[in-house]
């Protein structure tokens, strides 16, 4: 147990992990610009619908719990990857992954379903300053699942052939923070697009 | 096939053209010297694929030259024509080639000169300085090197296949919208800009981990040197100010490329959103260029006054205040935006304010330099020359500062002549006082003494003559990026004096290439040892040029200077005990860098003109050479401890 510890600590202490760390500052420093550009552009609608008339809540939550649901399963592949060597840990690892994984893609769709659904009404983002601050926000957060999406894929094919290395748990503990980060993001665009414009 | 572009992209008007042909003849000879020297394998071998952080520094030090030249061309080009259109004459340049041209001038100065400058000088530095033997991502190094020369190459393609933006540098909306500049010049510059501030981004986050992580034993943080806080100050500012750049143009671009809405004149878009956000970079990027400039003269003033340095706990929190208030001033860029007088009154007084920490430092070096027994070598005039026309600068910007004089000011030539002087001489001072200091350590030569100080007469006379007049002028009610003079203004001879002293700043420029040249051919007159100002920091304890693993054996810090205590304890009587070496891991080579940042270059240069099937092909370029790159286990060599024990011996015997 012990040693599981300082392993641990060795590696959330790693200059990679250190790095990717500042990378996410950086990743937030460009939410909170695009944040602050729906603040001030959520009013303008100029004749186009407003936030009330096209959000889905239920479409929202679905989409939410997906998310919420992966990134427990992005957690439990990391709790097998760091437990005390079993046979079969490789195995179970890349199932999380791919678990968490096909989470991900449901998500994505869901959103490009509502995106498609808005256009069809003929609600894009040409309509109004409001509706391209949407589509930029939450697409920019899409954009990043879809990224990670990728990511999580060459990295089950890393743990696939390489096994539990200590470079591979290196890779999974940098993606897993990644990956929780756009979970946090999307607590934040829940909260302020979707809830606030339904209020 | 190719979008947007045409044979009519090539064609253009007699001075366009000439910079057209200087640019492909100069692409040409470099081409045809490499070839007739049979120098290309050894080019990519030891240089362009190199992860050595000396090298890396080098080549962006040679990159910001080059942009210099092209970038001093604009400048003389503008200068000339605001000294003769004037009255019946209309000059040689139409007015919207001029546009382009104060525009190129200005990204290229900031973005492509004064930026990899920096970085060149944090390479070559801040390993060194902290005792480590590479920075934390040698490979993401040289990729950033490679991301910000595509940015640089980007720009200047713009001068030989269509044109470039004719904005000014921050391209501030509804101009720079489709409606309004429908032709290339702004994606050139959206792109150029986007794909270097993503190497920016990568090299702050680089350095920050370098210094955070990889310090020598025993330096704690209130033992690093000046120059690294303030290295660290600025990168901290890269990675909280260039995410807002990246989305600021990525939402331009949306706009320009989706018919989105975010700045535009119709359906809820917003100019002023888009200067707010620019310039909450925009500000912060004044101070990343200029807490590292300050810190380098942290470093000259001290030896050269052969004293410690005044002040060092005063010298970290004023680095930190400035770093901390550079975010809280950036409406003083606009206050005729109309926000109201409480909201100026805030900005002006925050303004102020940051005077202050700059103040503590400016009296720092006097007091170091006080009772000092001063060595007048070039850095260390540079420094005076700083110290001149930093404060006027300064003083000039605290006038700035208050909202009601700058109701006057704004948009007029006291501003241009305000920030030239700050950048000039509150920045680019200093990177030629860091190249004169820090070249012997780089090559083991020193620079020509004697051509170094008549480049400095001859910068700080035409610096004068250049922008002295602006401030005169810009009181007068002359604005900026006039490409006409109306004769009844009286203005035209001091647009004279102004262009004659780009002449003196040219002929400064000249000066220092016939340094570099005369000081290259007497190399073996020049050679000095690996401490030849008598230094205090880390740099100056390895060999001159270090070899590549930098120190033979890691060092261990006692306290502040530490290589000065290495040799008071030697003159003490300490004898140092006989190395231990140890076998010592190196990252190799690779070529990805090159190949990411040239299929961004063609991501780039496909978004420019719409030819989409170039750019899926650079999208998947960048992500698959990412990825091989990925399952690469061996990027690491080991030079072993026979072969280090073998090289030191070789430096002894020099």
């Amino acid at each position: 147990m012990s040693h599981k510890l300082t392993e641990t600590k060795d590696l959330t202490d790693d200059k990679v992990v250190f790095g990717l760390w500042l990378y996410i500052l950086s990743d937030c420093v460009l939410f909170a610009g695009l944040f602050a550009t729906y603040a001030v552009q959520h009013g303008q609608l100029f004749g186009g619908p407003a936030p009330s008339q096209i959000f889905d809540l239920q479409n929202v939550v679905i989409e939410t719990l997906l998310l919420l649901t992966s990134s427990f399963t992005c957690g439990l592949a990391v709790l097998f990857a760091f437990s005390e060597g079993k046979a079969n840990s490789t195995n179970k690892v890349v199932a999380m992954l791919g678990l968490t994984l096909l989470l991900g893609l449901a998500f994505v769709g869901l959103e490009l379903r509502e995106f498609h659904t808005l256009l069809l009404n003929g609600n894009s983002w040409q309509q109004s300053g409001f509706l391209s601050a949407f589509f930029t926000l939450v697409g920019t957060h899409g954009l990043h699942v879809t990224l990670g999406s990728l990511w999580m894929l060459v990295l089950m094919v890393h743990i696939y052939m390489r096994g539990i290395s200590t470079g591979n748990k290196r890779k999974l503990l940098a993606f897993s923070i990644f990956w929780h980060f756009l979970d946090i993001i999307w607590i934040f665009i829940f909260t302020f697009v979707y809830l606030f414009g339904l209020m | 096939m190719f979008g947007l572009l045409t044979v009519n992209a090539f064609i253009h008007g007699p001075i366009e053209t000439f910079g057209q042909l200087m640019v492909v003849f100069g692409a040409l000879a470099v081409v045809g010297s490499i070839t007739y020297f049979k120098r290309w394998r050894w080019l990519f071998t030891e240089w362009l694929t190199s992860l050595d952080h000396k090298k890396i520094g080098i080549m962006y030090i040679i990159l910001s030259i080059l942009m210099l030249a092209r970038g001093f061309s604009d400048a003389l080009l503008l200068r000339g024509q605001q000294a003769i259109a004037v009255g019946p004459g209309t000059g040689y340049l139409a007015p919207d080639h001029f546009a382009q041209i104060f525009t190129a001038h200005g990204v290229i100065m900031i973005l492509f000169v004064a930026m990899p400058f920096m970085f060149g000088i944090l390479n070559l530095l801040v390993p060194l300085q902290i005792g480590a033997r590479d920075v934390a991502y040698p490979f993401l190094n040289n990729m950033s090197f490679w991301l910000t020369a595509a940015g640089g190459m980007l720009i200047n393609l713009s001068l030989v296949i269509g044109q470039f933006a004719a904005t000014g540098w921050l391209a501030y909306p509804p101009l720079s919208e489709l409606q309004y500049s429908p032709g290339v010049g702004v994606d050139y510059y959206i792109w150029a800009i986007q794909i270097a501030g993503i190497g920016t981004l990568l090299s702050g986050i680089n350095f920050l981990v370098t210094i955070i992580k990889m310090r020598a034993p025993g330096m704690t943080l209130m033992r690093m040197p000046i120059f690294i806080w303030t290295a660290l100050n600025s990168m901290a500012l890269v990675v909280f100010a260039f995410p807002i750049l990246t989305a600021t143009l990525a939402m331009l671009s949306l706009d320009r490329y989706m018919g989105m809405h975010f700045f535009t004149t119709n359906l809820g878009g917003n100019a002023m959103l888009y200067v707010n956000l620019i310039w909450a970079w925009g500000h912060p990027e004044v101070y990343i260029l200029a807490l590292p400039a300050f810190g380098i003269f942290s470093e000259i003033v001290p030896v050269f006054a052969q004293k410690r340095l005044f002040g060092y706990t005063s010298m970290v929190v004023a680095t930190i205040a400035i770093a901390f208030f550079s975010f809280m001033v950036w409406v003083h860029h606009f206050f005729t935006m109309g926000a109201g007088a409480d909201v100026n009154a805030f900005f002006g007084i925050m303004t102020m304010v940051i005077a202050i920490p700059t103040g503590v430092k400016i009296f720092n070096w006097l007091f170091t330099m006080f009772r000092g027994r001063i060595i007048f070598t070039t850095p260390m005039l540079w420094f005076m020359g700083f110290l001149v026309t930093f404060t006027i600068g300064g003083m000039a910007g605290v006038l700035m500062a208050i909202p009601g004089a700058d109701f006057e000011l704004h948009n007029s030539l006291f501003l241009v002549a305000h920030f030239h002087t700050m950048i000039i001489g509150g920045v680019l001072f200093n990177f030629f006082a860091a190249l004169t200091y820090w070249f012997p350590k780089v090559f083991g030569f020193t620079l020509n003494e004697r051509l170094g100080k008549w480049a400095f007469w001859l910068w700080i006379i035409g610096y004068s003559l250049a922008f002295i007049p602006l401030y005169v002028l810009g009181i007068m009610g002359a604005t900026r990026r006039l490409d006409y003079v109306d004769a009844s203004s009286g203005w035209h001879i001091l647009f004279v004096v102004a262009a004659v002293g780009a002449c003196v700043v040219a002929a400064a420029l000249l000066c220092q290439a016939l340094q570099l040249i005369v000081s290259i051919k007497q190399r073996n007159h020049h050679c000095v040892g690996n401490d030849p100002w008598n230094g205090r920091t880390l740099e100056w304890a390895t060999h001159s040029p270090p070899p590549v693993y930098n120190f033979a054996v890691i060092p261990y810090v006692h306290g502040r200077d530490a290589f000065w205590m290495q040799k008071e304890a030697v003159a003490k009587g300490h004898v140092p005990t006989e190395p231990k070496y140890e076998d010592i891991e190196m990252p190799k080579n690779t070529y990805a860098g090159l190949f990411i940042a040239g299929f961004a270059f063609a991501f780039g240069f496909a978004f420019v003109w719409h030819i989409w099937w170039l750019a899926i092909v650079g999208l998947v370029g960048v992500v698959l050479t990412i990825i091989i790159r990925s399952f690469n286990e061996n990027t690491e060599y080991t030079i072993t401890a026979a072969e280090v024990a073998a090289t030191e011996r070789s430096y002894k015997t020099v």
